[in-house]
């Protein structure tokens, strides 16, 4: 090798390159053994498109584990896929036709796995469902067709497989053909083929082979070459979703990809939810073009900039100004549920539409079934009011803020959503209306979706002692067992709420870290926070005070008019910490805090689990039966990063002007609002709104 | 719209999704005709800037020819260049094959460099085509306390939307050319006038087709001398793009072994 050689090679662009033969993404669904992996690698070997020695490599991998060879290892690539004889994730391998180019994606038929096949399916075109004429319709074969439908593929083609095993036999094949195409026309799908196969053997598969000469329709290599790519939605309406706006070189960009119509330079448009309209200056790219572009069409990733200054953000939608698109604070849609943990009335998610991410509390339910139910079931035993694990159904969520989308039937881009349950995906489905009367709808079903009082006070009181007699990592994952629904912990980073994050980080508990930053905060609070990020590896969500009240209460008492009077020190705290709570724990079903009670008179009373009717929630205080002197010591033989300000005599850590230094024998709380009178040191987080602090 | 401007139109919305959604970045560049292609879609996502690092996770055998093109395109590109060393061999897991226990160098040596500058998304130019356990992946793929990818359970990814939300002390693997071929690169590279490295042009009858390290690389029998042959050549052939990479070959799971570890 020559050390200096060239290090490069110079390439002329060249705009005439292109791929112009069609590809077409097909999967391959179906239940569990009913022949998936043995019929792709009977299309791969028939259509020559296997790599060289690939084969000789399988049957030698068959013959190490003693097994006959198996078309399967040809996809499944992991080795506890071999070991186990079953497709465990998705995977994609690609062919060709005379006419075009295939990737075949492969689905795991297997329950356990159907977020895979979610996964690999929602990138198909198209899609060919395997059933076994010998053991027919089943579970799986229905849960896959359902979510081809809610997935929007409506390109499916069946195949009967293992047509040896019942001797070719027409009417056995008719028989099939005639109940799957039913069930698939109750799903709202139509099969375009219906073919008799042997994957095994090759009979219809690319050989129409005369132990099925009776069939008169294709066969799977004709079936697929029958398929269509799906197209960019050109001929709907603009709808650009926005990722994100981009300042570069003075250019103010804002990017994102057009999921359906066009947009041209000159038009104007409205941004959603906002309602604010502009007029497109430019359509940017790089590397620069002698003439820029003048218009770009749905599919693509464009950045534009806009005759005015708007205040645009990710999440925004933009449409054309003469069909905008709506948007309101709570919708219905059609979905289906991966998560193990049942989604029901009152479970609070993240709700993505879009580029748009919002927080939404689910206020109802309804239809929710089974679609691999055999039985033809009746509505009356449908109606249930939670949707299990890869069952699907109706929901109604209340939003935490507007978004802007369409209904599906209307624009299938941006009429999806998607459920985000603990940080990971866990649902989606097709927005059958937006409700833009948020008030009513959200207000009178979460009354008939809310547990009764009673009911909850019981609930509180039998948890309570469930999980006083254990340790504090059990109590939280007792409580965190206890509750469907999301649970918030705010912490303050005071000593005590740092060994609860501490636990909740250990075991990766599903909970909504917060912390409410009141924007007076001692500079040590914040180093405690980034060192406690650092620490855990985790982003702890920040919630600020509402920026007009804020600005109303400066203008109002001035910027330190708190120690002036009770009121206005009061009227700061329900600006800066109090209201942003509310926001805080919207949607929550549980609130995790640091209290002890041995911290002051006020909080002798508290009880590890309580009902809180300010916040319709349960409230948890797994510390309140510790003393100081336990946290300390914890926090010191685990290196628990504390706030350094407690070494210096401040116990409890509020607000820098509202907090100070207390001498050795003072009352914890003594050093907060320490120049009002009486006992009642609290801000009004820890209280019925309304009663004195 | 054709075949490239669709692929290009999706890398570029992953390279925005990522950008947005994590807080500190950076792009693997191997230096190969994939991440070339990266950093030339990343430049059209942020619209001639690539607004992290790119970092060279460097075993110090690469090809000489690999070296000049680095040093001269990271100047030329306007790159914020980081190259970290990977440590020697004996400091790997002696149970793995010869080639495979060289390769995996790049693994510890990523995992100290993730260590050093704590980056919570690393952008990989994988493709699903290039090998089985690849073709699983996702196009967000969460990584371990220590970069494992643990495959029976990777989270579900539809309709372009994408886990984000990381574990603790966790990054997250951001694959946007995943679902690119190795003859679209080749097109790809073509159309835009990519700069590439001549070791993939034949030469006396053999040419790289795939580069990696100096001494676990070989090159293959080829006639193709430009672009244009490389793709005829691709659509004829039947042999796998990674058959000169010897790690993969030594043992039924070695590779999936040094994937489910934290390699690429």
């Amino acid at each position: 090798m020559n050390a200096h050689a060239a290090a490069e090679v110079a390439i002329a662009p060249n705009p005439q390159v292109t791929a112009a033969r069609p590809l077409v993404r097909i999967v391959i669904v179906g239940h569990v053994d009913h022949g998936k992996s043995t019929l792709i690698g009977r299309l791969l070997s028939e259509t020559g498109s296997l790599p060289d020695g690939k084969l000789d490599e399988l049957k030698a991998v068959s013959a190490r584990r003693g097994m006959s060879f198996e078309w399967s290892f040809l996809l499944d690539a992991l080795q506890t896929e071999r070991d186990q004889g079953i497709t465990i994730d998705t995977s994609q391998i690609r062919f060709r036709t005379p006419s075009r180019d295939f990737v075949l994606i492969d689905a795991p038929g297997h329950v356990e796995f159907q977020r895979n096949m979610v996964t690999g399916a929602s990138q198909a075109d198209a899609a060919l469902l395997l059933v076994d004429v010998a053991e027919g319709v089943r579970t799986q074969t229905l849960r896959h067709a359902y979510l081809l439908h809610l997935l929007g593929i409506r390109q499916v083609a069946v195949a009967v497989n293992k047509m040896d095993c019942v001797a070719y036999n027409e009417d056995r094949f008719r028989k099939m053909e005639a109940e799957i195409t039913a069930r698939l026309i109750d799903f709202g799908l139509t099969p375009a083929a219906v073919i008799p196969i042997s994957a095994r053997h090759g009979d219809g598969v690319v050989e129409r082979t005369s132990a099925i000469d009776w069939h008169r329709g294709p066969t799977v290599i004709e079936a697929l070459d029958r398929f269509e790519p799906a197209r960019p939605a050109a001929a709907l309406p603009l709808r650009l979703p926005v990722q994100a706006v981009y300042r570069f070189d003075d250019r103010r960009i804002v990017a994102g990809r057009i999921q359906s119509g066009s947009i041209a330079v000159g038009d104007e448009i409205a941004v959603a939810p906002s309602g604010k309209r502009a007029v497109v200056r430019s359509i940017e790219t790089w590397p620069s073009m002698d003439a820029e572009p003048l218009h770009a069409g749905a599919g693509q990733s464009v950045g534009i900039t806009l005759d005015r200054e708007l205040f645009i953000a990710r999440g925004d939608l933009i449409a054309r100004a003469d069909n905008l698109t709506p948007s309101g604070r709570s919708l219905r849609a059609q979905i289906f549920w991966l998560h193990d943990s049942p989604l029901a009335a009152g479970t609070s998610l993240t709700v993505r539409v879009g580029t748009a991410e919002t927080r939404g509390v689910i206020t109802a339910i309804a239809n929710a079934f089974d679609p691999g139910d055999h039985a033809v079931a009746k509505p009356d035993t449908l109606a249930q009011n939670q949707i299990g694990q890869n069952h699907a159904g109706e929901i109604e969520i209340a939003l935490a803020s507007a978004v802007a989308a369409d209904a599906y039937a209307d624009n299938p881009g941006t009429g999806r959503i998607v459920l985000d349950f603990g940080g990971r995906i866990a649902g989606g489905g097709l927005v059958l209306a937006l409700i833009r009367e948020s008030a009513t709808v959200a207000g009178s079903d979460k009354a008939s979706a809310a547990e009764r009082p009673q009911a909850r006070a019981a609930r509180a009181a039998a948890l309570d002692r469930a999980l006083a007699g254990l340790n504090l990592a059990e109590r939280l994952a007792g409580f965190r067992k206890a509750l469907d629904g999301a649970i918030v912990f705010t912490t303050s980073f005071g000593l005590e709420d740092q060994i609860i994050l501490h636990h909740i980080c250990e075991a990766g508990l599903d909970v909504d870290v917060v912390t409410l930053d009141t924007g007076r905060l001692f500079p040590e609070t914040y180093t405690t926070w980034e060192e406690t990020e650092q620490r855990y590896g985790l982003r702890i969500r920040a919630v600020y005070p509402e920026q007009a009240a804020l600005e109303e209460l400066i203008a109002g008492q001035g910027i330190n008019g708190f120690y002036r009077t009770r009121e206005a020190r009061i009227a700061c705290c329900d600006i800066r910490k109090v209201e942003p709570l509310g926001r805080a724990l919207s949607g929550a079903q549980g609130w995790i805090t640091g209290l002890r009670a041995d911290q002051s008179a006020d909080r002798a009373n508290i009880n590890l689990v309580s009902v809180d009717r300010v916040h319709d929630l349960l409230k948890f205080n797994p510390l309140f039966d510790w003393s100081r002197q336990a946290a300390q010591d914890f926090a010191a033989a685990h290196a628990v990063p504390v706030n350094p300000l407690h070494q210096k005599g401040f116990l409890s850590i509020g607000c820098a002007p509202c907090t100070r230094a207390v001498r050795p024998g003072e009352p914890e709380r003594a050093g907060r609002w320490w120049w009002e009178d009486g006992s009642k040191r609290e801000c009004g987080l820890h209280i019925a709104a309304g009663a004195a602090r | 719209m054709d075949r490239l401007d669709e692929l290009e139109a999706q890398s570029i919305f992953i390279f925005r999704e990522a950008f947005a959604r994590l807080k500190k970045l950076a792009l693997l560049w191997s230096l190969g005709k994939d991440s070339n292609v990266m950093i030339w879609l990343a430049r059209k996502a942020f619209f001639g800037h690539v607004p992290f690092p790119v970092m060279h996770v460097d075993t110090g055998k690469k090809f000489p020819e690999m070296y000049a093109f680095r040093d001269r395109y990271a100047g030329e590109w306007g790159l914020d260049l980081i190259v970290e060393p990977c440590p020697p061999v004996e400091a790997v897991d002696p149970t793995l094959p010869p080639a495979a226990r060289s390769a995996a160098r790049k693994t510890e040596g990523l995992k100290l460099a993730l260590a050093k500058h704590g980056f919570d998304g690393l952008f990989a130019g994988i493709r699903r085509d290039e090998e089985a356990t690849r073709a699983k992946e996702r196009v967000f793929s969460p990584r371990g306390l220590e970069g494992h990818w643990d495959v029976r359970d990777q989270p579900p990814e539809f309709w372009d939307h994408f886990n984000a939300r990381l574990p603790r002390g966790a990054h997250l693997r951001v694959h946007p050319i995943l679902h690119w071929t190795e003859t679209d690169i080749w097109a790809y590279t073509r159309r835009e006038g990519i700069p590439i490295i001549p070791l993939y042009l034949a030469k006396n009858g053999r040419r790289y087709r795939s580069l990696g390290d100096a001494d676990i690389t070989f090159p293959v029998p080829s006639q193709a001398r430009s672009i244009n042959e490389i793709i005829a050549e691709l659509h004829a052939t039947r042999t796998p793009e990674r058959a000169g990479r010897a790690m993969d070959h030594e043992a039924e799971d070695s590779f999936e072994r040094l994937r489910v570890a934290g390699y690429l």
